[in-house]
């Protein structure tokens, strides 16, 4: 389960952005905000190739002590970085992966639907509740 | 934590709240489930929540006691009414509201509306219908309800601040084409608003007579907004219930509402407690949801993109937020485009939220398109509803035949809008799919089975009957005539031959015989009899069976084998036996030629007995004739007892020359035998054309029924001569014993042509076994064929 979900835009900076309300969410903002370079990095690594053939999960970005730090990007340079508890080792690859897919078929609601704009933070509460659903769940 | 006091109402609040959320009964609330929700249904932000949670100190105990329950819960009044959260606001707010709480069951806060305040009672019905939506959750907020009521009011300042509020400030002054329910009087609206405009519109009418009643605090609504609202977007949204709670709109009410409040409320109660659907859309509204769709979008089966819905939709007012919930809730397959049935549903939840009502979480079942389409996109994900519906189709694909019928017929009901292809689409593929089940089922079987079955029953007995038929001279040409026409000869013959054939086959172990099936010779017969009889069995049924032999005839090479197979597939024991056993047979052949002449047959067939019995060697000298074909055509001699060894001759032969796989000739080889070929061959044909068992015989009608279609006639005389010939070299033989008297130059003579005979017996002997083995292998082709083709037939 997430510790924290952020969606960045293409010029980085945050689309939408939650974590699980603990007591130091800043940090989690950091953790995003630090991964965006990581993301940037291992895009242009990859991204020499085509386009296509760029891989839209990008993996562990970085480890913390107490944190894990996965992203995934979208053909349109939209950022998805989720945050992860590492005591919960039960996560394994493909349920990030799920998971990812999951926010990026939400995103895509959201941006499908027509009072939506790009850029505008996002506010649906469909979205919302895929997050939650996705979250760890804490008081 | 400091102390917290509660008024009574806020305590006896609480407490049923508390109550509420503890399940477990353990006067310890958990920080998830109930609490969660409650919290959620307070709409309150996150970080409010957050604040709350952490102010009654339950993030510091993990779990939610009683008074950090109570703490929490005035902590939510406070911020609901927009008061900032400090610990001190506890017990500095005065006259805090009770919490409000939103989405809960439609009788739960129904009831607890009535049981709490009466003021509240219509506001807190309505929140209980509003957010009613049959999917939600069971969160009890019963008790909540009416108290939204007041914190309502005072929230309502602080709200954040729908642009809904704004233009509600503003009467509706431009008016709007779409207006097409006319305003009521004013007058008239403070006793029955929107009582006019569809029976729909009455609970909002209603409501909001209730709910501004209610609530004095409420600035009044004015009824024409509320009423126009719905319909022309352009107009300043309603103020209608609950939840749009706009304290200039209040203001405007009167108290004559308060009034009818009271009844109003009960009334709505029970609507919304009667409706099990508040969002059904009725008839009169969906006219008009599609007049408007069609000025969009003139094809009621097309799709309105997504930007023109915008612009349609954003003339109504509301902020882009709820729009964009709107449309979340609406565009069931996530297109970008609204179907009819996407449409009306967003149209009417626009009115709802216009009327007051609070948006659902999820789409109403009443308001899911009731498309196909549901099925197709699989994204229904959130809708519950039309589980009937959408439960069919999406089964119908799987389960194929059964639910179609049904769904067929309900669809028609359901659909009334573009989705009409994809669904008779499905259906008829769902269709086609069972028919062709249906249809493959029963056509193979009978194919596959039917030929097999009766051919390989129905040949002893028709060969029997078909050699009978020779012996009686009866008519060659037509297998299943003779039998047909002379079925009494047949069974005379068939008596007579049986009895001497059994004769013949203990004496002379007479292939043939045994191959006739009416050989009682236990060893080598015994099985040939059981077969052969169990086949005579089924002579009778030869009326039917009949016409299966003689569809191999006109392709004689190839139903000469295949008859020939089948004969020796069934018989491949026989076969073996009635191959060991057509040798000894082969002897006695030559004896019958004795007699020639059908009716010398019987008696012939008698003395064929004897003749078997006592000129086996003589026989023998008949086999020179079979293996030397010249002497067929000498041989004219149709007597029984060469027709017997004819017969057990030519079955062998037969079956050696169909086992050369050059019927033709073995057919004439066969014919040339005697006239009992020629009745073998009759009746070898019908065996063989139905695969029977017997060994020799079998071949042999079926060679001379082969033959018989084309030459039959022409060499039925070559036949007679043949068979004369040989009838009249075995006639000879049995000569010969009689000239015992000669002493030992007939002895001699004859142990010669016993020699003669034997060399002859194993020339053929072996001939027969490369035949047999050359037919062997054919059969097993075949069956490999067959195996082949069965599979293919069963698919």
């Amino acid at each position: 389960m997430a510790v924290c979900v952020a969606v960045i835009a293409k010029e980085n900076y945050p689309l939408y952005i939650r974590s699980i309300p603990t007591e130091n969410e800043l940090k989690f903002h950091y953790m995003v905000h630090t991964s965006l370079d990581v993301v940037d990095e291992k895009i242009s690594a990859m991204g020499k190739a085509l386009v296509d053939q760029r891989e839209l999960y990008l993996g562990l970005l970085y480890p913390t002590e107490d944190y894990k730090v996965y992203g995934y990007v979208t053909n349109s340079k939209v950022k998805f970085v989720m945050v992860v508890d590492s005591s919960n080792t039960a996560l394994r690859d493909n349920e990030i992966r799920s998971m990812f897919r999951k926010l990026h078929n939400s995103y895509t609601d959201v941006m499908c639907n027509p009072f939506y704009n790009p850029g505008d933070r996002i506010q649906s509460r469909a979205f919302d509740s895929m997050v939650t659903s996705m979250m760890i769940q804490v008081c | 934590m400091e102390g917290l006091t509660l008024s009574d109402a806020e305590q006896k609040y609480y407490s049923d709240l508390f109550s509420y959320c503890d399940i477990e009964s353990t006067k310890k609330v958990a920080a998830n489930g109930r609490v969660l929700e409650l919290f959620r249904a307070a709409q309150l932000p996150n970080d409010v929540v957050l604040q709350i949670m952490e102010l009654c100190g339950a993030t510091r105990l993990g779990y939610f006691g009683r008074s950090q329950f109570y703490i929490a819960l005035k902590l939510v009044a406070v911020a609901q009414s927009g008061f900032p959260l400090r610990v001190e606001s506890i017990n500095t707010v005065k006259d805090l509201p009770l919490p409000r709480f939103v989405a809960s069951k439609n009788e739960q806060e129904s009831r607890h509306a009535a049981s709490y305040s009466s003021d509240s009672e219509n506001q807190g019905s309505y929140s209980g219908v509003i957010p009613p939506p049959p999917g939600r959750g069971q969160v009890k907020k019963g008790s909540v309800s009416h108290d939204t009521v007041q914190p309502r009011t005072s929230a309502d300042q602080q709200e954040p601040a729908s642009p809904v509020v704004s233009p509600q400030q503003s009467p509706p002054t431009s008016p709007h084409t779409w207006r097409k329910h006319s305003r009521h009087p004013s007058g008239g609206n403070s006793e029955r608003p929107l009582a006019g405009p569809g029976p729909f519109w009455s609970p909002f009418g209603e409501a909001q007579s209730g709910s501004s009643a209610g609530d004095t605090v409420w600035s009044g609504h004015s009824p024409p907004p509320p009423q126009e609202t719905w319909v022309s977007f352009a107009d300043t949204p309603p103020t209608s219930t609950l939840l749009t709670m706009h304290p200039a709109s209040v203001q405007d009410q009167t108290t004559v509402r308060t009034v009818a409040s009271a009844t109003t409320a009960n009334e709505i109660r029970r609507q919304s407690s009667s409706y099990d659907d508040p969002w059904k859309i009725t008839d009169e509204q969906r006219q008009y949801y599609v007049n408007q769709f069609k000025t969009i979008q003139p094809d009621l089966n097309g799709f309105i993109p997504g930007s023109a819905a915008k612009e349609f939709f954003t003339k109504s007012k509301l902020p882009i937020l709820e729009l964009s919930h709107i449309w979340e809730l609406s565009d069931f397959d996530k297109d970008g485009a609204l179907t009819l049935d996407e449409f009306c549903a967003a149209f009417h939840l626009v009115v709802a939220r216009k009327n007051g009502y609070d948006l659902p979480e999820k789409l109403p079942e009443s308001l899911m398109p009731k498309l196909i389409d549901l099925e197709d996109s699989a994204d229904v994900g959130d809708q519950p509803g039309e589980v009937g519906y959408s439960g069919s189709p999406a089964e119908a694909p799987p389960s194929k035949s059964p639910s179609m019928p049904s769904l067929n017929q309900t669809w028609p009901e359901l659909n009334q809008s573009s989705e009409w292809e994809t669904f008779s689409e499905r259906s008829s593929s769902s269709q086609t799919l069972t028919q062709f089940d249906s249809n493959i089922a029963p056509a193979d079987p009978d194919t596959a089975i039917v030929h097999p079955v009766p051919i390989r029953m129905t040949p002893s007995k028709i060969h029997m009957q078909e050699m009978e038929l020779k012996r009686t001279g009866s008519d060659h040409t037509n297998p299943t005539s003779p039998l047909l026409v002379k079925p009494s000869d047949l069974s005379e013959e068939s008596k007579i031959n049986s009895s001497v054939k059994f004769a013949s086959g203990n004496t002379v172990a007479d292939g043939y015989s045994s191959s006739d099936s009416f050989t009682s010779d236990p060893e080598q017969i015994g099985n040939n009899v059981t077969h052969q009889r169990s086949h005579s069995g089924t002579s009778p049924d030869n009326t039917a069976p009949p016409p299966p032999p003689p569809r191999p005839q006109p392709s004689h090479s190839r139903s000469s084998s295949l008859d020939m197979n089948r004969t020796f597939a069934v018989t491949t024991g026989q076969q073996q036996a009635g191959v060991v056993a057509h040798p000894p047979a082969v002897p006695p052949r030559p004896q019958p030629s004795q007699a020639p002449g059908p009716v010398v047959h019987r008696p012939v067939d008698a003395d064929g007995l004897i003749t078997h019995t006592s000129t086996s060697p003589q026989q023998i000298p008949e086999q020179p004739n079979f293996a030397d074909f010249s002497q067929f055509e000498v041989f004219a001699a149709s007597n029984v007892n060469e027709e017997q060894d004819d017969e057990a001759e030519k079955h062998p032969e037969v079956l050696p020359v169909e086992k050369a796989s050059d019927p033709a000739s073995s057919l004439r080889v066969a014919k040339t035998d005697s006239k009992i070929e020629e009745k073998t061959a009759a009746s070898v044909p019908a065996n063989v054309s139905k695969g029977t068992t017997p060994l020799a015989p079998p071949p042999k009608p079926v060679r001379r029924r082969l033959k018989s279609e084309d030459e039959l006639r022409p060499e039925v005389d070559e036949h007679t001569q043949k068979t004369g010939v040989l009838a009249a070299v075995l006639a000879s033989q049995p000569s010969i014993p009689r000239s015992v008297g000669k002493d030992k130059k007939a002895i001699q003579a004859s142990i010669r042509r016993n020699k003669e005979t034997n060399t002859v017996l194993a020339r053929l002997n072996s001939e027969l076994q490369q035949q047999l083995k050359d037919v062997l292998e054919e059969r097993i082709s075949l069956e490999v064929q067959l195996e082949q083709l069965r599979p293919f037939s069963h698919l």
